[in-house]
């Protein structure tokens, strides 16, 4: 790879950081892109992708770092700075008025309308009515207009983020086709997208970046790929390494319970909901914890949404101990013992309220527990839980004067104070600590030990190995895989989350280092 | 995979006394409620020498419990994150119907009617609120204004029939014994102690919390919310109803408008006693300490012979400087 002169860097940013309170979100990220080159912007899921786009495009303002368009140093401090400066971005949801019709959208961000229609009818839309409520078109409809829109104003560096995600495969195609054609006119594109087969057809290098930090600069050439996964990966953190002995003990008990129980607890057959969850079907058995494993965006959150009764699915069964179950409300999953743990928790606790307050919530929660409190039962069963989770009760008496993973075992907590039959848990170690996660997966085995369904979405490829017996993974709204824990190692769990097939193998170097953690 | 790192260091000496401070107004608001008491009581004895008596002290809690049953409705529903306007309306209601329903069926019947129509008035509240999704206070206010209307056409409807206020309803409501303990005591004090019970010791009263608090999280921990909303508001209309009672009994004249001008004393003396109006935080303690802190002021500001006018500006002053100082001790920075 050859450093190009710095004239030749349309866009060239470097050191850049940003924290949001105590995270870092990203600490040292750089990215370098030529004039005329489609650039891929890779990493895993809270790398810092979303970020980096975001300060780029002017919605965030970065703590640190400089940004030089075409050699000048620039603050974008708005995003109408970013469009002066000729970065365009295309977010991944639609960013037109639904209420207002597409000539009034454009107007809104004066847009000249020629150019749109010009660019509307090359990515295949034919015409289009120009008095359309922006709510009446098609999803797919919506992102080419938004795609036109940027391509309109001629950007310097046009940042796509999961364009293609909602596209059908013929506009997929013409939309790769045309943003691949801006290099013929010296323009520069920032791709970004889940999909390998689009950013190996399309992008001619990529940056990936890892915990918040640039960790590499792939040219995108014939095994690519496997590079990219291993950047991606890193070295095995000592983190893994700490945890590795729950690791062990994990599988061993993973192989006595699957021997024992075969009745399924969960049944999920042809799931399809909102425009992401498209057809998934899955088995969740007492006494196991099942791992899901899923890039961004793959469906994961109407999943759960169907599953903990929060949202309607549009087809598909859902069986419960064998019985058909349908749910219009978080309740009628409660009452067939599905509990919910959300990775925000600020979704799910009372912060002005007492940790008592917070963990005996549910016992009132039905019409004939609204009378009065039996505050003994009430006080054995939220100290048991208490003390089964040791949360630290130093700051009990309103719950967000507790630190991030305390909070998370409140709300684990108010689950178990009155027994787990099936606990679906998502994401819930996000932004917490080590030791707080590791005393999470132990719970997890523990209530899976005691005959419990635990079904575990991660966003930390590694949990799999930790905390579950197998794992499944989502691509796309379906399932593309499912494997055993023993077998789930990053480099494979990843390699199925971009849809990979099995037989590509990785490099010896990747399998190696996330072997050698796990003694 | 977000990096978490050490927090900041530990606060200095003063500031962790200011959260000291913070911490007791936040968790015993009744507390400086109570100094705020006092220092009015002795305002008041500065300003008039010699007022103060048993008979004095009656006086001011026989207006505060009315008050503080009308603020209830705002405490509860405040509680929630919502407000009920139509308290007012519904309270003049319930001493309007019961007062012209006694003649013709004797004071048991007309009270039961009276509060029942509370009840219903509560009812269509709670299902506005809870159901439709209707914002409380465009739901209560529009309430309000139903109940105002229907009032008016059973005022012509009922012209003949007269009115009169039973000799019950003016013992226990504006009575008193030894010429200074007020009758309605007798009823305040049961209802006050089922409400502090309630909203302590029952399901329901956790929920309201649950449900001002984070009502996303008690939907996810399997909360109907609008049952509890609905509920809500139901007990809030027949709280207003017997504030209505208790009014009437002082006055001893129902007319179709005759609370309407307390709604916002009420949600004043809630809003006084430390129940925030987004939701979550408060209690009824407090609101009662408030009631009679605005039932003191009022006192004082007609005993100062202040124009109506000027007592009103003064009054409103009082209530935001109390309500900004309160929301600048609890909040968080």
């Amino acid at each position: 790879m050859t450093t190009p002169a710095p004239t030749d860097l349309l866009l060239d940013a470097t050191g850049v950081a940003k924290r949001y309170g105590a995270v870092a979100a990203l600490r040292a990220a750089s990215l370098q892109v030529r004039r005329g080159e489609v650039h891929a912007l890779l990493g895993a899921n809270g790398a810092g992708k979303s970020t980096l786009v975001k300060i780029l495009t002017g919605a965030v303002h970065p703590d640190a770092g400089t940004i030089l368009v075409a050699g000048q140093p620039r603050d974008i401090h708005s995003p109408a700075a970013a469009r002066r400066s000729g970065l365009v971005p295309v977010y991944q949801e639609p960013a037109l008025i639904p209420d207002l019709d597409v000539l009034d959208n454009l107007r809104l961000t004066g847009t000249p309308v020629e150019p749109v229609r010009h660019w509307v009818a090359e990515l295949g839309l034919g015409r289009i009515d120009m008095r359309t409520m922006a709510r009446d078109l098609p999803l797919a409809s919506q992102r080419v207009l938004d795609l036109a829109r940027a391509l309109a104003v001629e950007p310097e560096v046009l940042l796509l983020d999961e364009m293609t995600a909602a596209l059908p495969a013929d506009l997929t195609e013409r939309v790769l086709d045309v943003v691949g054609r801006q290099r013929e006119t010296g323009r520069s594109v920032i791709f970004i997208s889940h999909r390998f087969i689009e950013i190996n057809a399309l992008c001619d290098r990529a940056t990936v970046l890892r915990d918040g930090e640039t960790v590499g600069v792939v040219d995108m050439a014939p095994g690519a790929e496997q590079r990219i996964v291993q950047l991606m990966l890193g070295a095995a953190g000592a983190e893994r390494a700490a945890a590795a002995a729950v690791a062990t003990d994990a599988t061993r008990r993973a192989a006595t319970v699957h021997a024992t129980d075969a009745t399924s607890r969960l049944r999920v057959r042809g799931l399809r909901a909102g425009t992401r969850l498209h057809d998934v079907s899955f088995e969740l058995h007492p006494g196991e914890v099942l791992g899901l494993v899923a890039l961004e965006g793959q469906g994961q959150d109407e999943l759960f949404g169907v599953l903990s009764g929060s949202r309607r699915a549009d087809e598909g069964e859902l069986h419960v101990d064998g019985r058909p179950v349908r749910f219009g409300h978080p309740a009628d999953a409660i009452r067939e013992g599905l509990v919910y743990v959300p990775a925000n928790r600020v979704e799910a606790l009372l912060m002005q309220r007492s940790v008592r307050e917070n963990i005996a919530l549910p016992f009132s929660a039905r019409l004939r527990a609204w009378g009065p409190i039996r505050t003994r039962v009430e006080a054995s069963q939220v100290s048991g839980a208490i003390d089964r989770l040791q949360i630290d009760t130093r700051a009990q008496s309103e719950v967000r004067r507790l630190s991030g993973g305390n909070q998370q075992k409140v709300t684990i907590a108010r689950w178990v104070a009155q027994g787990v039959r099936t606990m679906l848990c998502f994401d819930p170690t996000r932004g917490i600590d080590i030791r707080t996660k590791r005393e999470i997966y132990a719970l997890l085995r523990e209530l899976a030990a005691n005959g419990a369904a635990v079904l575990l979405y991660t966003s930390e490829l590694e949990e799999v190995r930790l905390a579950c017996d197998r794992a499944v993974i989502i691509f796309n709204g379906r399932v593309v895989e499912e494997m055993e824990a023993a077998v789930a190692d990053e480099p494979n769990l990843l390699r199925a989350a971009y849809g990979l097939p099995p037989g590509e193998a990785l490099p010896e170097e990747a399998v190696a280092t996330a072997v050698e953690a796990i003694p | 995979m977000s990096v978490v790192e050490g927090t900041t260091s530990s606060p200095p000496p003063a500031w962790r006394t200011a959260d000291a401070w913070q911490r007791l107004f936040r968790e015993r608001p009744i507390v400086p409620l109570l100094v705020l008491l006092g220092a009015l009581v002795v305002l008041y004895q500065v300003v008039q020498p010699g007022t103060i008596s048993p008979n004095w002290v009656g006086s001011i809690i026989r207006n505060a419990v009315p008050l503080a049953i009308l603020a209830a409705c705002q405490t509860l529903t405040m509680l929630t994150g919502g407000i009920d306007l139509s308290v007012g309306a519904v309270a003049s209601m319930a001493a309007y119907v019961m007062a012209t329903l006694v003649p013709s069926q004797g004071p048991v019947i007309a009270i039961v009617v009276a509060l029942a129509a509370c009840g219903l008035a509560g009812l269509a509240n709670g299902i506005g609120v809870g159901i439709f999704r209707v914002h409380p206070l465009i739901m209560t206010l529009a309430m309000s204004l139903v109940v105002l209307g229907l009032m008016t056409v059973y005022q012509l409807i009922m012209v003949a029939a007269g009115s009169r206020v039973p000799p019950e309803i003016r013992t226990l409501g504006g009575g008193t014994s030894f010429g200074f303990v007020p009758h309605n005591l007798l009823l305040f004090v049961p209802l006050a102690v089922g409400i502090m019970w309630a909203l302590r010791r029952t399901g329901f009263g956790r929920l309201l919390y649950a449900v001002g608090d984070n009502e996303r999280a008690a939907r996810l921990s399997g909360v109907r919310v609008w049952q509890v909303l609905v509920a809500l508001y139901v007990v809030s209309g027949l709280l207003a109803g017997v504030a209505g009672l208790v009014y009437v009994g002082i006055t001893n004249v129902a007319t179709v408008t005759l609370v309407d001008k307390y709604v916002l004393t009420a949600v004043a003396a809630a809003v006084i006693g430390g129940t925030s109006i987004f939701g979550g935080r408060g209690g009824y303690a407090g609101t009662i300490v408030g009631a009679i802190i605005l039932s003191l002021l009022t006192n004082l500001l007609t005993v100062l012979q202040m124009p109506e006018a000027a007592r009103q500006v003064v009054f409103g002053a009082i209530i935001l400087a109390v309500a900004a100082a309160y929301t600048r001790i609890t909040s968080e920075a």
